[in-house]
């Protein structure tokens, strides 16, 4: 018999949007058991990595309005985001920024004792709110510590959630590894939350924590729910090298230069407007084409790369507005950026596409809910302005704790849980994946595979590259990688890693085969061979569906509430 | 105690996986010590020749172990930039953040990494944070204010930057244990609150939003509490974040002896 545990609300991650849904839930509903279920200790999901800002209006005595964010998102997804879900995040941003305040967060205040707000790319106002350069790292802190409050919040730190168990209509429970003793569980619980964030990881070059891989997508894809948009992948401008790490945009927020080898900086001839501040898919097509027009520099590594240069910033200022970077250019990469340019280049950092929702995070299947970056609500398009995604884990995880808070307090009736698929899955993990034998080193194969990601989906696309690379994909996948060499029950993560290695195959594809069907040029998605947008064939979401034979792809329709799309230009 | 010679491995010219250059093929011997209690409380170390460069951290140079030699190293790790407090260890016997420790800097032909101090060990370099996480969460580490709940319309705390000053260092705590486990109390006193704690339920006291110094006071003064400390000053001396927790207990104990207020 398989150990099992009832729980009322359980939410799957335990980033910003998690345990901003936690908190929420526990507050609407007190007496509710609440489970924040997380592959890491709850206190390190990649969200404490966020480094720049969250967006909102603070400021409108100063002429910031709510309709300049709008159309700043609306204009940075290439008129791919969902208008109503946009004014959604909109308006609600102010008072989460104010919620945090409240609940301990060191946002850097002006001189007066107001909260400080900074430019960020894409934006008309320097609407990004900020403390220092650690802005994920306090917010991710502050949800922690106001979880502390609330003793129907419990934690289970270092549990790997397998598969998602629904009987077709209604959720039912999940399948989940207890790390530390290495037992197999199931939660039986009234309502999911899916907030597992983004999947940077299928990139070899990449700004996310390794533990940033699909399982939360994959789960959500095996169990019948559509991944949209995923084509749509973020490289931010500036990773550094050699280790991808991320140096916020608000280094160019507060000035920062972008140099190509003739010192010029080229963002003049891209975005004579916003220059380096245009929205990131526009930098880093700038810098890709600098590189392959002979205008890049290289590095140690031998690796293509362009300038970051500081200096004129002084000392002073990095140090006290920009200490993070400081720190990791030091450190990392042994260059203090008050002395030396920094050596950046395009590097994975968000996807715009995820867990098919509605505007208030729900799924197809009643009871489960997604947000964050795990979610697709179409908040972001074709690409997303930086201080965003900050910005749209706290507004939809507070969105879906609410909600699904009160469908729990509804009472439903619960479904009989399909203990079938607890065997199912039990069979596909432990005789599938532990019991598997092979020669191939899944290690290797992880490498592999992210690096046909990097060179066939990267910045710019086309369709022998995106063709080649799903092929490669797919005849990689055949390889004998299928098995856990460590025998041992306790912290098994080699077992944890290849089944991690598995979502990345199915994730992968997804992101491929809707770069294939994406004919046109949109956002992040750049087609040399279709370099144009195509709103008469395209301006629609991609769905993918999981079948055990190949993927099913559909289309899904632009919500245009006021503006009709034009031409984008910065 | 085997020593593995390293497979050639392919390299390849992309990022994230920087082409070696051939005047850099450096190897280092790393120590790692296996133990699992499940199965065998005593531990023994095992060591693996790896090769290096210049910016090799001693996360990378363990998973290097874990990915070509043994798949078997239990290790807790993610974000690989010094924010997610994971991989905190001993190496070359002081607490240090593995992602944050070039080898480099170690300036040792030989590297030994072993489960931090003070922490009941799960299996070989991950270990137990019961402790620290329920103590962190008796400290109250959370704003205390009628008002922390917003209502409609309302705007922040004012709070200037001289306000924000006064705590905004002892919030860089990541959590990662290091302190607790470089810590000479705690290795005599399994109850005692530590560093982290009383980190925590300073920089939340010096708050100025925040009015709940007197039940904080109330839970660091008692007998596992703030008077054990006798400043040896270690835990100050290995955070990674620069947070200096031995500051932190004095300034409380100056709430509790009334040199402040």
């Amino acid at each position: 018999m398989v150990n099992s545990i009832d729980i009322d609300l359980l939410i799957v991650g335990s980033g910003l949007a998690g345990l901003r849904a936690a908190i929420q839930a526990a507050k609407v509903a007190p007496h509710m058991k609440i489970a924040v279920v997380s592959k890491l200790q709850v206190m390190r999901s990649h969200s404490v990595s966020a480094e720049g800002g969250t967006a909102a209006v603070l400021y409108p005595e100063d002429g910031d309005t709510l309709e300049s964010h709008i159309y700043d998102t609306v204009k940075g997804s290439d008129f791919l985001g969902d208008q109503d879900v946009i004014e959604k995040l909109v308006a609600d941003m102010p008072s989460e920024v104010y919620q945090l305040e409240h609940w301990g967060m060191p946002w850097s205040r002006r001189e007066d004792g107001r909260i400080g707000q900074r430019n960020f790319g894409g934006y008309s106002f320097p609407r990004a709110t900020f403390a220092q350069d650690k802005v994920g790292f306090y917010e991710m802190q502050t949800l922690y510590d106001t979880c502390q409050k609330f003793d129907n919040i419990m934690f289970y730190n270092e549990w790997f959630v397998t598969s998602i168990i629904h009987d077709n209509l209604r959720f039912c429970g999940v399948t989940a590894i207890e790390l530390s003793s290495g037992t197999f569980y199931t939660f039986k619980a009234k309502a999911l939350i899916i907030a597992t964030g983004g999947a940077g990881r299928v990139y070899s070059f990449s700004t996310y924590a390794l533990a940033s891989t699909p399982d939360g997508l994959d789960m959500a894809y095996r169990a019948g729910m559509a991944l949209k948009d995923m084509e749509f992948v973020q490289f931010h401008p500036t990773g550094i090298l050699p280790s991808g790490i991320l140096i916020t945009e608000g280094a160019r927020g507060e000035g920062g230069y972008l140099l190509n080898s003739n010192g010029e900086r080229f963002m003049k001839k891209y975005a004579p407007t916003k220059l380096e501040l245009a929205s990131r898919d526009v930098v880093s097509r700038a810098m890709i084409t600098e590189i392959n027009e002979g205008r890049g520099f290289k590095h140690d590594t031998g690796v293509d790369c362009m300038k970051l240069d500081l200096r004129h910033l002084g000392k002073e200022l990095i140090i006290k507005k920009l200490p993070a970077i400081r720190e990791i250019s030091l450190k990392f990469s042994g260059i203090d950026p008050a002395d030396e340019p920094i050596d950046v280049r395009p590097v994975c950092h968000y996807m715009m596409g995820g867990i098919h929702t509605n505007i208030d995070g729900a799924t197809e299947i009643q009871g489960i809910w997604a947000a964050g970056e795990a979610a697709c609500n179409s908040v972001h398009g074709a690409n997303r302005l930086g201080a965003n995604s900050t910005a749209e884990c706290l507004v939809w995880g507070k969105i879906t704790g609410e909600l699904a808070a009160k469908y729990i307090m509804d009472n439903k009736p619960t479904p009989p849980f399909p203990l079938h698929l607890v065997a199912n899955e039990e069979k596909r993990i432990y005789d599938g994946i532990f019991r598997g034998t092979g020669g191939a080193n899944p290690y290797e194969v992880r490498q592999d595979l992210t690096e046909i990601m990097n060179s066939k989906a990267y910045v710019y696309r086309n369709e022998n590259d995106l063709v080649e690379g799903l092929k490669l994909v797919r005849s990689l996948r055949l390889k004998t990688w299928k098995h856990v060499d460590d025998k041992a029950k306790e912290y098994n993560t080699n077992f944890t890693n290849v089944m991690e290695l598995d979502s990345m195959f199915r994730v992968a594809e997804v992101i491929l085969m809707g770069a294939i069907w994406r004919k046109e040029s949109r956002g992040a998605h750049a087609r040399t061979d279709y370099p144009d947008r195509d709103d008469k064939n395209f301006l629609a979401h991609t769905l993918v569906y999981y079948d055990s034979k190949e993927p099913v792809i559909k289309t899904h329709p632009v919500t245009i509430t006021k503006y009709k799309p034009v031409e984008r230009k910065y | 105690m085997a020593t593995v010679t390293v497979p050639k491995k392919e390299s390849q010219n992309l990022p994230g996986n920087p082409k070696e250059s051939q005047e850099q093929q450096k190897t280092v011997t790393l120590r790692i010590a296996r133990i699992n209690p499940g199965e065998d409380a005593k531990g023994k170390f095992e060591e693996f020749k790896i090769p290096v460069q210049k910016w090799t951290t001693v996360l990378e140079a363990i998973l290097y172990v874990k990915q070509n030699l043994d798949h078997s190293v239990a290790l807790r790790y993610s974000c690989r930039q010094a924010s997610c407090g994971s991989c905190g260890m001993k190496i070359n016997g002081k607490p240090r953040l593995a992602c944050y420790t070039k080898i480099s800097e170690l300036e040792s032909e030989t590297i030994t990494v072993e489960p931090m101090s003070n922490y009941p060990i799960i299996r070989d370099l991950a270990v137990n944070f019961e402790h620290l996480f329920s103590t962190h969460k008796k400290m109250k580490p959370f704003i205390i204010n009628e008002e922390s709940e917003i209502k409609p319309g309302a705007k922040e705390f004012i709070q200037t930057p001289q306000d924000l000053e006064k705590f905004l260092q002892f919030s860089y705590c990541i959590k990662c244990g290091l302190c607790n486990s470089a810590c000479p109390t705690m290795a005599t006193d399994a109850s005692f609150i530590g560093p982290q704690g009383l980190a925590q339920a300073y920089r939340y006291t010096a708050d100025n939003r925040d009015e709940g110094k007197k039940e904080r006071l109330k839970i660091v003064d008692q007998s596992h509490g703030i008077w054990r400390c006798h400043f040896a000053g270690s835990c100050s001396n290995v955070c990674p974040k620069g947070v200096d927790p031995a500051m932190a207990i004095q300034l409380l104990r100056g709430y509790l002896l009334g040199f402040r207020k």
